[in-house]
């Protein structure tokens, strides 16, 4: 009625203003969602979650809702991401470390009361295996026995019958023990446990409701948290699981997490006082970060993530490895991460992060200007003769581009070879990356546990993650070597064996720096965000100290803030 | 019947637009399923496929496509897997609605009266001080005046909220950023129209019979003259309704206008084809009202 009013809006008095101010007040009322209840904790959490089904989600801010509302054998503990008991109170390990067997808590239960079982959980690791459930993650549960034989529905040699979900290695010996049997042994196999994918999940609501389960109420959580309502590139909001086996720890009543995509909202969301965290990366203006910095609510800390170029080596000149280490050994990192991303990062040599416990990186190879002109003479190209022009892929980005100009002024003045840059968008690089249609490209990697194997097992030849053509069996079989072996100080000398193989011999790949991660948050106001390698935040363990009134207007608020 | 038959003629041209839309955003590079962490092995992007129908022929993959629009299921969206696309319009579209309308009201009474005014008063103060606004207005884009609303009346004088959508008062710093711009058009539009009327022989006549001067541009030039706003406001209304990616990122706006953009890089096929027949819809049923209005105000017009 409003489109008609206007459109044919005639001088004939006051009657059609009226008419058309009143459908303008009722689209306000009604268009407008006006919260009764303010939320004790507000967060900026990062994009629109993709989904909130642990066995879906792949993103970070997705995984972060659904680990308040799923919980696992394990969880992580808030000041260093390590696994603590979580649905399992305890566990025993086998000597060879293949068997598991896991105690629930008999005070577990899910939000709508009934127990959690050991059935619950293997249903929850089947599922997510199952090829129906078309899971991105399902590789996290491989370690199990038969895990991907299931998965990827592969024919069971001994038998020549098809794995099923029965042959998968986990099984509930009674109500509340689980025993898991391993492909092998698997030092970071209870880190696994809290992840995500592993999270223990309602069966009923999802034989029920398929896909939609999540949209179910009340949703049967097994995790700290319940889900009120999911109001999709709006807010999320949840509510503390009363039930929850530790909920006289949980410190907040009602946490709302927000999405945003533009990271001058989220901060001015954060500085007139409607938001009191934000915790993604991607929500962090760096172009800001010179300003920011200084601020004491800005917290920098080491993140598990590494900002490395990937060369293309079935395509010549970067078939050869001497082409790979000049361009390597001309780049000046340093430059790179201080005017470029400026938020503290350190200049990365070697692939996997500092900071993982047991685990020192090799040092890789540093800036020699001189040896990479030799070797690219040796490569039969003096002076940059003769190098055919070439391209680095990389995905829109104001950051990357910058890189890739230094990266491409650099060659061009150590080199004098030319390389063009490829700016494409996300999903094109992607696809294009996956499918090996780029000479070099800009790369990242973010660890899903504090183990240095979640970076190097992307190398080993054939994994979908490797995207560099490099197949070194010598490679292969070291990282094998170290999954298999129960001695974590050999072990740690088998992976640092292999990424040698990796940065300073065969280089498939040139690091440039490590990320770092920043939250922002005033600790005055809010306490329980600890720093840790893997940006991990269980909302459990959040707290506001200033108390604030839970039932506070969002209105009034507004018109309180300065 | 004249508007009959155009309103059974939607029905095909719904279709063939909705062919393709469904057509084109499968050639883009890429997919939906494409992710910066490769699945652990192959076999998983081959059941995930196989889950959506994507493995299926196109042209069989369309045909089941149309057996559930038919039904009124746009289908389940390929990148928000716990949602249906009629989930997400649902939920995004009356905030995208009352946004549009606002704005689209904004655009009109500023746009009106200073096309109006600096016509009547061409070549004066009013007209040039008008005008410069007008163009103002025009050439400051969306991405450029919403952060200048923020800095000013949200964080400066604290006056507004800088962004969501919760009470009115969220609503119109966005509302100012996505209505100026086509208030300055319509103001540009009136003018053009109105100059060109007040040049013609039936307001000289008018004049000659001895008309007041406010009788004649009110009465008569008027309703003529505002002829190429109604036209250009079905179309502007259509954009505005479905929402504007721009305004809706910088005020955090829990629209539609976001997908509408996302959607296709992120190649969420489904959505793509859903916004597409929805903003198709708006567009089509738009223009027709605008030739209803047509025929109302100028009665030269004669519709059949």
């Amino acid at each position: 009625m409003a489109i008609v009013t206007a459109s044919t809006k005639q001088p004939t008095g006051i009657r059609h203003w009226a008419v058309t101010a009143c459908v303008l007040l009722v689209l306000l009322v009604t268009g407008c969602r006006k919260l009764e209840q303010r939320a004790d904790l507000i967060i900026m959490n990062g994009a629109e979650p993709e989904s909130l089904d642990p066995a879906i989600v792949t993103g970070q801010p997705d995984g972060r809702v659904a680990g308040a509302l799923f919980e696992g054998l394990t969880r992580f503990n808030p000041k260093n991401a390590k696994p603590i008991p979580g649905i399992a109170e305890r566990w025993d390990i086998s000597p060879d470390g293949q068997t598991y067997t896991f105690y629930l808590r008999t005070n577990a239960l899910w939000s709508t009361g009934e127990p959690i079982t050991a059935d619950d959980v293997v249903y929850s690791w089947r599922r997510a295996l199952d090829p129906l459930t078309a899971s991105d993650y399902a590789g996290q549960l491989y370690y199990v026995k038969n895990g991907e034989g299931f998965n990827t529905g592969k024919t069971n040699n001994a038998t020549g019958k098809v794995y099923t979900k029965e042959d998968v290695g986990v099984t509930a010996l009674d109500t509340h023990t689980v025993k898991v049997d391993l492909e092998g042994p698997t030092p970071f196999f209870l880190d696994l446990c809290a992840f995500r994918t592993l999270a223990v999940v309602p069966r009923q609501s999802i034989e029920k409701h398929g896909d939609r389960w999540l949209m179910e109420r009340p949703l049967p959580t097994s995790g700290p948290y319940n889900l009120d309502f999911w109001h999709i590139h709006d807010r999320i909001r949840i509510r503390k699981n009363p039930l929850y086996w530790d909920a006289k720890n949980i410190q907040n009543e009602i946490i709302d997490l927000l999405p945003a995509e533009s990271a001058t909202t989220a901060l001015n969301l954060y500085e007139t006082g409607e938001a009191d965290i934000i915790w993604d990366k991607n929500l962090i203006p760096s172009e800001l970060m010179d300003v920011l910095k200084g601020r004491d609510y800005v917290h920098t800390y080491d993140y598990l993530g590494t900002y490395f170029i990937r060369f293309n080596v079935t395509k010549p000149p970067f078939n050869d490895v001497r082409v790979r280490k000049a361009l390597a050994l001309v780049i000046d990192k340093e430059r790179l991460v201080n005017n470029i991303t400026k938020s503290g990062e350190k200049i990365a040599s070697c692939l996997t992060p500092p900071g993982m416990e047991g685990y020192t990186s090799p040092d890789g190879l540093g800036r020699d200007i001189e040896l990479a002109r030799k070797l690219l003479a040796e490569a039969g190209f003096p002076d940059g003769k003769g190098f055919p022009t070439f391209n680095y892929l990389f995905n829109t980005s104001e950051m990357h581009k910058q890189i890739a100009v230094e990266l491409q002024a650099m060659w061009k003045k150590e080199l004098g070879i030319t390389m063009e840059l490829r700016q494409v968008e996300w999903k094109v690089y992607l696809s294009d990356q996956s499918k090996m249609q780029f000479d070099t490209s800009r790369s990242s990697w973010i660890g899903d546990y504090v183990d240095p194997n979640t970076f190097l097992d992307m190398f080993m030849s054939g994994n979908g993650n490797n995207r560099t053509g490099w197949a070194n069996p010598q490679y292969d079989e070291l990282i094998r070597q170290a999954n298999q072996e129960r001695d974590l100080t050999k072990r740690a000398k088998i992976l640092h064996d292999a990424e040698v193989l990796l940065i300073r011999e065969d280089l498939p790949i040139a690091p440039l720096f490590f990320y770092v991660g920043v939250n922002i948050f005033d600790p005055a106001k809010v306490e329980g965000v600890h720093q840790n390698l893997l940006d991990e935040h269980p909302i459990w363990n959040l707290r506001r100290k200033d108390g604030r009134s839970t039932s506070r207007p969002s209105a009034q608020k507004l018109a309180a803030s300065p | 019947m004249y508007y009959l038959k155009r309103i059974a003629f939607l029905i095909p041209l719904l279709l063939i637009i909705s062919f393709l839309a469904f057509m084109l955003v499968r050639i883009a590079p890429g997919g939906p399923f494409d992710k910066e962490r490769a699945p652990a092995s192959p076999e998983i992007e081959r059941n995930l496929k196989a889950k959506y129908n994507l493995d299926k022929p196109l042209l069989e993959q369309y045909w089941i496509y149309l057996k559930n629009l038919m039904k009124g299921d746009f289908g389940p969206s390929l990148k928000y897997r716990n949602h249906s696309v009629n989930d997400i319009i649902a939920q995004g579209l009356p905030v995208s609605l009352t946004l549009g309308i606002m704005a689209f009201l904004l655009a009109q009474g500023f746009g009106i009266p200073l096309g109006f005014i600096t016509a009547v008063k061409k070549g004066g103060v009013l007209d040039y001080g008008g005008s410069f606004i007008a163009l103002l207005a025009i050439c400051i884009p969306g991405f450029v005046v919403g952060p200048l609303l923020v800095l000013i009346f949200a964080i400066h004088f604290g006056m507004f909220p800088v962004g969501m959508w919760e009470t009115p008062l969220h609503a119109v710093l966005p509302t100012l950023a996505l209505g100026l711009y086509f208030g300055g058009k319509v103001a540009r539009l009136m003018r053009e129209g109105m100059l060109g009327t007040l040049n013609s022989e039936f307001i000289t006549t008018a004049r000659a019979k001895g008309l007041s001067e406010t009788q004649v541009l009110v009465k008569h030039a008027f309703r003529i003259a505002v002829l190429p706003v109604v036209s250009y406001s079905g179309p502007l209304l259509a954009d505005l309704l479905v929402g504007s990616f721009v305004v809706e990122n910088i005020f955090r706006v829990p629209g539609i206008g976001v997908f509408l953009v996302n959607s296709s890089l992120n190649r969420d096929y489904t959505m793509v084809v859903g916004l597409v027949l929805l903003y198709a819809v708006m567009l089509l049923v738009l223009n027709l009202v605008v030739d209803f209005a047509y025929s109302v105000l100028d009665r030269r017009v004669k519709v059949g």
